[in-house]
């Protein structure tokens, strides 16, 4: 695998420098990496992991997931309608998924009203959705690899040891 | 008459040193509160991977809080069997030829008061874990240093070894990949140290604990050599690999003859190690391979990083094939290990361990170990090369 794609999806926070270290590369040459991983359209942009919970200043704002039942079409299949849906700017994430359903629809809002909102008004009334089932997120335990909330234990390592 | 407690402890315990680290992290625990990056520890970064907790869990959810037999867990016996056939290639049964310690420790002071008679001789190579020559003295053994050297990349050699042989040796230590250096020794010199230990009639303790943090080649054991299985108590456990130092869990596998002579030990002074700890060590063998490859992926990288910067800024040092430690040369600056250790703690705050902590054979070098994250890393080196920039200006 890339080496600088690797260092990325490890979510290290590491700069372009650091990763040149780590990886033992020149900096101009994990840029180069950098540039061709966006030009792939592999690397598509910076997101930080945060636990909003915790930041009072953060700007309120609610989750659902929402279950989407939809009609496949005869060209193209789900392709079209998820598309579709995917572009507004209310949906976070939008995945095909086996099973129930078929597409996982993730929305976020400043309000419930607003998600809720979104959903019976936008959502549910394309041509093509079959229906929807909202949950809304009530807490995160982990986010893409993070836990939240942890504590850390490392602190009770020795400073030196044998 | 007024009790003079000193004088009731053995004048073999009296005269031991105490440890050098021990110095050292005195002086370190007194900054306490500072932002002292530490590369002065001894084990992973890492906590223990999940699957491998969760299994302990379970385990006293079950209520399996009582004694095992004295050997261990049979179902963890059959897995170090197992594992110890696939990974290294010499096969133990686990009926009469495996016990479970209290860490490689343990084991190690098993096989010294199991084998050695008052006066016995063991011959250890030196830059090295801090405990093999205590543990020698501790059994009444005559401990004899063999010198590693930094131009091998401190691999043990057979020449050194025949230099500093004695009449009167029976056991030949090892400890590959080592702990300060990193060094380990060649499929060559490992056949010319088991030609060695025949010649002379020598029985091997192979501490190989490093052995899966090996990350040039393959780490081959000594007991694979002809012959050399029946000559070799192989020693090992889950510390280092799978980041489970606080679980105190290791094992010795070697003739049967010689692990029961050992378990007489082991029954009578630790009966047993903990459960808890070895039921997670089964869950360790059976399902913790891809944990293990992605720590030691870490650890290579951070290897290739710390050596390069090493280097770069003047302290000369060889690219360890194995372990999580390297061993660099102050040489070069001029400086000893130990005005660099408190020069570097005091002015820019970064913990190594001088080399001297671990025998005179590491005079010139300190230890730096790398299972540390790349932030602290690369600060870590920021910071030593302003050190020496500074006493260099």
């Amino acid at each position: 695998m890339n080496p600088v794609l690797k260092l990325l999806l490890e979510g290290g926070r590491l700069t372009t420098a650091q990763m040149a270290q780590v990886a033992g590369l020149s900096e101009a040459d994990v840029e180069q990496h950098l540039d061709q991983l966006k030009k792939d359209k592999i690397f598509l942009g910076w997101r930080p992991v945060l636990d909003l919970s915790r930041e009072a200043a953060a700007e309120a704002a609610v989750e659902a997931l929402i279950e989407v039942r939809i009609t496949p079409e005869r060209d193209g299949g789900f392709d079209r309608l998820a598309e579709r849906i995917s572009r507004f700017d209310e949906v976070h994430t939008c995945m095909l998924v086996s099973g129930g359903y078929d597409l996982l629809v993730i929305v976020r809002g400043k309000s419930l009203q607003k998600v809720a909102g979104f959903v019976s008004e936008k959502l549910s009334t394309i041509e093509g959705v079959l229906s929807t089932a909202t949950h809304f997120l009530l807490r995160y335990y982990k986010d893409q690899g993070f836990m939240l909330d942890r504590e850390d234990s490392s602190e009770s390592r020795l400073e030196v040891a044998p | 008459m007024k009790a003079n407690p000193s004088s009731w402890v053995a004048s073999h315990v009296a005269s031991l040193p105490k440890s050098g680290i021990r110095d050292f992290f005195e002086l370190v625990a007194k900054m306490k509160g500072q932002e002292v990056i530490s590369l002065g520890v001894g084990e992973p970064d890492f906590a223990t991977p999940w699957h491998i907790r969760e299994a302990a869990i379970y385990s006293l959810e079950k209520g399996r809080t009582y004694y095992t037999s004295n050997l261990g867990l049979l179902e963890l016996r059959q897995e170090i069997s197992r594992y110890v056939s696939k990974n290294f290639g010499v096969d133990y049964p686990p009926d009469d030829q495996v016990i479970v310690t209290v860490g490689v420790s343990e084991a190690l002071d098993l096989a010294f008061r199991a084998f050695l008679n008052p006066g016995d001789k063991v011959m250890y190579h030196q830059p090295c874990y801090v405990s093999y020559h205590p543990s020698i003295e501790l059994a009444h053994g005559e401990a004899i240093p063999v010198p590693t050297y930094a131009k091998d990349n401190f691999a043990l050699t057979a020449e050194a070894l025949e230099a500093a042989w004695k009449p009167g040796t029976k056991i030949l230590m090892l400890n590959l990949p080592c702990n300060p250096t990193g060094g380990t020794c060649s499929r060559e010199q490992l056949a010319q140290i088991a030609d060695f230990a025949r010649e002379k009639d020598l029985l091997v303790l192979s501490d190989e604990i490093y052995s899966e943090l090996t990350f040039d080649g393959e780490h081959t054991s000594i007991a694979t050599f002809p012959g050399m299985a029946d000559r070799t108590i192989f020693l090992h456990g889950f510390s280092k690999a799978f980041a489970m130092t606080g679980w105190r869990i290791g094992y010795a596998c070697g003739p049967a003859e010689l692990i029961d002579a050992m378990m007489k030990v082991h029954q009578y002074s630790m009966m047993c190690a903990s459960i808890i700890a070895q039921d997670a060590a089964v869950e360790a063998l059976r399902n913790g391979d891809d944990a293990v490859a992605h720590m030691r992926e870490q650890y290579h990288r951070r290897r290739d990083l710390v050596v390069r910067r090493f280097n770069e800024m003047g302290l000369t040092c060889h690219s360890p094939r194995g372990s999580f430690y390297a061993f660099p040369s102050v040489k070069g600056i001029g400086m000893t290990e130990g005005d660099f250790a408190v020069g570097l703690l005091d002015a820019e705050k970064v913990a190594v361990v001088p080399g001297t902590a671990f025998g005179p054979g590491g005079q010139g070098h300190f230890r730096a170990c790398f299972a540390t994250g790349y932030d602290d890393l690369i600060t870590a080196c920021d910071r030593m090369e302003r050190f020496i920039a500074q006493k260099n200006s």
